[in-house]
């Protein structure tokens, strides 16, 4: 009697816990895409641009540490600073004052590199129209299920990004590209983020569906450099990137970020430019874009004993708890590996600070000893 | 699809302004027809009357004749506003408010973030002594010293000999025959390919100067040794006898000979040299630096090495002068203004006379943008060691080893009156413009009495044969003032031999006072050309004479400043006013005297006692007199020497124009 109860209990757990398990397989698609891309272009030359290089190299480095590997980012460095030969730590290229960290590595895959970077090459990069002769490698290999995350930095003008000193792509002909990406169903959903002067106006001709947009500054803007360094005696980095690779420095492949905190990356006070961002040929609602939706590749593997009959079609998860019933939480993804500790981006703070109110306190302690002994009156000789 | 859709929203847009601009084009017809009084009918029945209506100011006979009229009444007038207005645009220039605060152009360059790490100043001028040492003892280039040292720290090094016999003994620094050596050592850019290259220089002078540039020199070349970010290879060069040193170095280096000297071919050479510095410094602490920019001919280089100076002068904190002027920050008060024009003055002397005022002044004519930096110790409180002066050329040249081309994105033509602050050649060109505009109108009021008279009479045919005597009459006095500037240019040199025996002078006084000889000459002319003439000078003749001679100063002084601006507006200053009084009817010997004065050579006296008066060392007469002397016989050996254009062109040209408007004074 004892056993049989047990077991029907047993049973209906089991039950619950499956039909629980087929409800929240909407959820595992949610996101509808299925891989992750990356193109991170870096379009200009000269030892003078070399924060252009480094940006591109950290946006390279944070999307590889969330998971893109090299075989999904196409990387095109118009120069290469690492061995210029006025670059007076030869073989590096560093991003931050502290030097912590080299950027260009031990695993720097380079699909495009000086004068192949040019505006055909990218249109064609992103349209798939290459020559049959082109390397997996240099190719972006993406469908329907693809979300790509394309980078762009460099320096432009109000509708265009100038490539290599001698050419440049209007923000009309990256629209057209993205229309034929669209039509040829290359991508499922599309994140772009310029980092140039004017940056917001070479997303403002985008009509395809399912983009959106960041720039670095609105038209009329200029897009300012940040980290000067005497020792290479360049900037090391533009400001935009600089804080967006500050923000995405706590992203981990299972964090809860959503777009709307990336939106809210560089503030003006920061910036000095203003970021803009555009959303309108988004169909999701920002809040419920992860960033690793595009900045990561995250597999959904979730681990269940279970058998589940996925007979009708799946309904996809609200955002909203289904049933008051308390249910077995869903599993979070473990970090395979733990990246973001190995490689710590942050500068280490290296002398004590003392608390916030401390000294706050140290003058109120001062002030009440000074009018305990000379007593209020004697205010009118401070004053 | 889209494209397509994109040109027709373009055409949409064009379309409507097309529309207004032909709506507007139509009423401007209607306009001027109704001015016209009764367009309208008048055009309907008699079609040229619209084509009168349409045409400019200047082909309307009518307008025309207004215009005329009004610039030949008021052509005096006109002239002296003119002169005076372009006096006083001058003198605008270098009020502080008119001109522009200089910046860096070149991207490449950008700022000053540089970390400057030259540590071994003091080092340095021990080397300085050393080479001094050794300098007394050979009593001259201590090259075998040189070479060793050069290759002890690591540098490529190779010599250079030359000898140069001048045409006549320069009295100066006591010059006949020069013979001497230049030592050079090349850092190889580690990483780079040896396609361009960068000179630092010091000139190994007599006496006891420049030991510490020496040093210095030696000391960075150690210190550049072991950097790692070198692009560009970076040449370090000790010249003996100065200029003569560099000239011949630099016509070794690009394979060129253009004065004739000799020299044997360097053995090793780096890339194209993309900029330059040459370096004097003769004590050991300084209390500024001065800059020089004015190299051969008036040719400066690009503003971007001066601001790259000052950039770095303000961010090491270093006292930066420039014609050793400091900068100062009152422009709104009196002194302030003086300094600046003082400032600026100095600078259009320096480059109106031609001349290379440093080392670097040769570098010019290879498209090597180069200056002169001078340590100057003047007692003042404030001191710069060797150390600092190290490190303010170690940022100078890392920022130039940044260069991805020549120097180029900043002015090439430019008058300096103070560091910060400079006049482009588009503010200084209208005040040069203003005095040439008199020689046009003053034509233009000559060509219009000239045009009048035969009207007069009758036309056509007539009028030119009226005139064919007076080509002759023009050609005549243009021949012959040529033929005696060619004698000034000539003679001088050639003559000397003759003159020392017939004469007790040495050489150097021999040219000089041939070329007075001809040069005054030259004014007994105009009785010698009516010889030659077959009738009597009519009216018409002097007037298509002054026409011809006006037109042919206007171009001249206009070619002149366009490459030297300062040359050009100086004679300006003095041949306009000249040009435009003279003609036969005016008092004889006052005028005489007037066009005397403002003759060439009495400018070139002025400008030696103004120049002397700028730099605040005033002369008396007799010493300016002598320094008058010997700063012709300088023009005349940096013609020789260096291929200067001073001497020639004013011999040549300026002087035989001067001569015609004398011609014209005593037409008979």
């Amino acid at each position: 009697m004892k056993t049989l109860t047990l077991f029907s209990l047993f049973a209906l757990y089991f039950f619950t816990d499956s039909v629980n398990i087929e409800n929240s397989a909407g959820q595992f698609f949610n996101s509808g895409h299925t891989n992750n891309w990356a193109v991170l272009v870096c379009t200009s030359r000269f030892w003078f641009n070399y924060r252009h290089v480094a940006n591109t190299l950290s946006v390279y480095r944070s999307v590889k540490r969330l998971g893109i590997p090299d075989s999904h980012i196409v990387l095109m460095l118009a120069d290469d600073m690492a061995c210029n030969h006025r670059n007076p730590k030869p073989a590096t290229v560093f991003s931050h004052k502290n030097m912590e960290l080299n950027v260009y590595g031990d695993d720097v895959e380079v699909d495009y590199r000086g004068y192949e970077v040019t505006v055909e090459n990218f249109l064609r990069v992103l349209t798939g129209r290459l020559p049959p002769s082109t390397p997996r490698s240099k190719r972006l290999l993406s469908d329907d299920r693809s979300n790509i995350l394309i980078y762009l930095t460099g320096h432009g003008g109000n509708g265009f990004l100038k490539f290599q000193d001698s050419e440049e792509i209007s923000n009309v002909e990256l629209a057209d590209a993205f229309e034929q990406m669209w039509q040829k169903r290359r991508y499922n959903e599309l994140l772009f983020i310029i980092d140039t002067c004017q940056g917001a106006s070479m997303y403002e001709r985008f009509y395809s569906p399912n983009i959106m947009a960041l720039a670095s500054s609105q038209v009329g803007e200029d897009s300012l450099s940040h980290q000067p360094d005497l020792a290479i005696g360049v900037h090391l980095m533009d400001r935009y990137t600089f804080y967006l690779l500050e923000f995405l420095e706590d992203i981990h492949p299972s964090s809860k970020s959503n777009m709307n905190d990336l939106f809210k990356v560089c503030p003006r006070s920061q910036c000095v430019s203003t970021p803009g961002h555009r959303t309108d040929l988004f169909l999701r609602n920002p809040g419920s874009v992860l960033i690793t939706d595009f900045f990561g590749s995250v597999r959904k593997v979730e681990i269940t004993t279970d058998v589940l009959n996925l007979t009708h079609p799946i309904q996809q998860a609200e955002e909203s708890p289904v049933n008051g019933k308390p249910h077995r939480e869903v599993y979070s993804y473990v970090d395979q590996l733990p990246v973001s500790e190995i490689i710590h981006q942050k500068p280490k703070q290296k002398d004590w600070h003392p608390p916030d109110g401390f000294i706050l306190g140290l003058w109120t302690l001062i002030l009440l000893v000074f009018f305990k002994t000379y007593g209020i009156k004697h205010l009118k000789h401070i004053f | 699809m889209n494209f397509f859709l994109n040109g027709s929203w373009y055409a949409e847009l064009t379309f409507p302004q097309e529309q207004g601009n032909s709506r507007r084009g139509k009423t401007d017809a209607e306009d001027r027809c109704g001015t016209s009084a009764s367009g309208f009918d008048r055009n309907s029945v008699n079609p040229d009357f619209q084509d009168n209506d349409n045409m400019g100011l200047l082909s309307d006979p009518n307008r025309r004749q207004a215009l005329i009229n009004l610039l030949t009444r008021l052509n005096a007038p006109i002239c002296f506003v003119c002169y005076f207005a372009g006096v006083a645009w001058f003198m605008g220039l270098a009020f502080e408010p008119f001109t522009l605060r200089t910046y860096m152009s070149e991207n490449a360059m950008g700022s000053t973030m540089v970390e400057e790490r030259f540590p071994a100043g003091e080092r340095a001028l021990a080397t300085g002594r050393e080479f001094a040492a050794h300098k007394k003892r050979v009593g001259g280039m201590p090259v075998d010293w040189l070479v060793k040292t050069m290759q002890a720290r690591g540098l490529e090094v190779f010599t250079q000999s030359f000898s140069r016999t001048l045409p006549f003994p320069d009295e100066n620094t006591e010059r006949y025959v020069v013979k001497g050596t230049n030592v050079y050592g090349i850092l190889r850019a580690p990483r780079a390919p040896r396609t361009e290259a960068l000179v630092l220089s010091a000139p190994c002078s007599p006496g006891d100067n420049n030991n510490q540039a020496v040093g210095l020199l030696l000391g960075l070349a150690h210190y550049f040794r072991n950097q790692v970010y070198w692009a560009k290879d970076i040449i370090f060069l000790v010249n003996e006898h100065d200029l003569i040193g560099m000239q011949a170095w630099l016509e070794g280096y690009h394979h060129t000979n253009v004065t004739g000297m000799d020299w044997s071919p360097l053995q090793g050479r780096g890339g194209s040299i993309q900029a330059a510095l040459s370096l004097e410094l003769s004590s050991d602490v300084i209390t500024s630096l001065d800059i020089v920019l004015e190299g051969l001919n008036g040719q400066l280089p690009n503003l971007d090495l001066a601001n790259l100076f000052y950039a770095f002068c303000q961010k090491i904190g270093v006292l930066c002068t420039i014609q050793g002027k400091l900068q100062r920050n009152d422009w709104d008060s009196v002194s302030g203004y003086n300094h600046a024009v003082q400032t600026m003055m100095l600078m259009v002397m320096k480059q109106a006379s031609g001349r290379a005022w440093g080392d670097h002044g040769l570098f010019l004519r290879y498209h090597i943008e180069a200056a002169t930096v001078k340590g100057v110790n003047s007692f003042r409180h404030y001191k710069t060691d060797a150390t600092t002066i190290g490190r303010l050329l170690e940022g100078m040249y890392r920022k130039l080893n940044n260069l991805l081309e020549r120097l180029h994105q900043s002015y090439f033509f430019y008058l300096l009156p103070s560091l910060s602050h400079f006049v482009s050649i588009g503010y200084y060109m209208p005040a040069f413009g203003l005095l040439v505009v008199i020689l046009l109108l003053r034509a233009l009021d000559l060509w219009v009495q000239l045009s009048a008279q035969p009207s007069r009479t009758e036309d056509g045919m007539s009028a030119t044969e009226q005139s064919s005597p007076g080509v002759l009459s023009v050609l005549t006095p243009l021949v012959i003032s040529h033929l005696t500037g060619a004698a000034l240019y000539m003679l001088p040199v050639r003559f000397q031999e003759v003159a020392v025996e017939h004469f007790p002078v040495s050489e150097t006084e021999a040219v000089v006072l041939t070329a007075i000889a001809v040069y005054t000459a030259g004014l007994a002319l105009p009785h010698n050309t009516h010889r030659l003439l077959s009738g009597e000078g009519t009216e018409t003749g002097w007037r298509v004479l002054k026409l011809v001679a006006l037109l042919y100063l206007a171009v001249l002084l206009g070619c002149t400043a366009l490459i030297n601006f300062s040359l050009g507006f100086i004679l300006a200053l003095s041949l306009v006013p000249a040009a435009a009084f003279v003609t036969p009817h005016v008092p004889k010997a006052l005028s005489a005297f007037f066009l005397v004065t403002l003759s060439p050579a009495c400018t070139l006296l002025f400008s030696v006692f103004f120049f002397q008066e700028l730099q605040e060392m005033p002369v008396s007469f007799q010493d300016g007199w002598l320094l008058y002397l010997s700063v012709i016989a300088q023009g005349i050996l940096d013609h020789y020497l260096y291929g200067s254009l001073v001497f020639p062109l004013v011999a040549l040209l300026v002087y035989p124009c001067w001569l015609l408007f004398w011609n014209i004074l005593f037409w008979k």
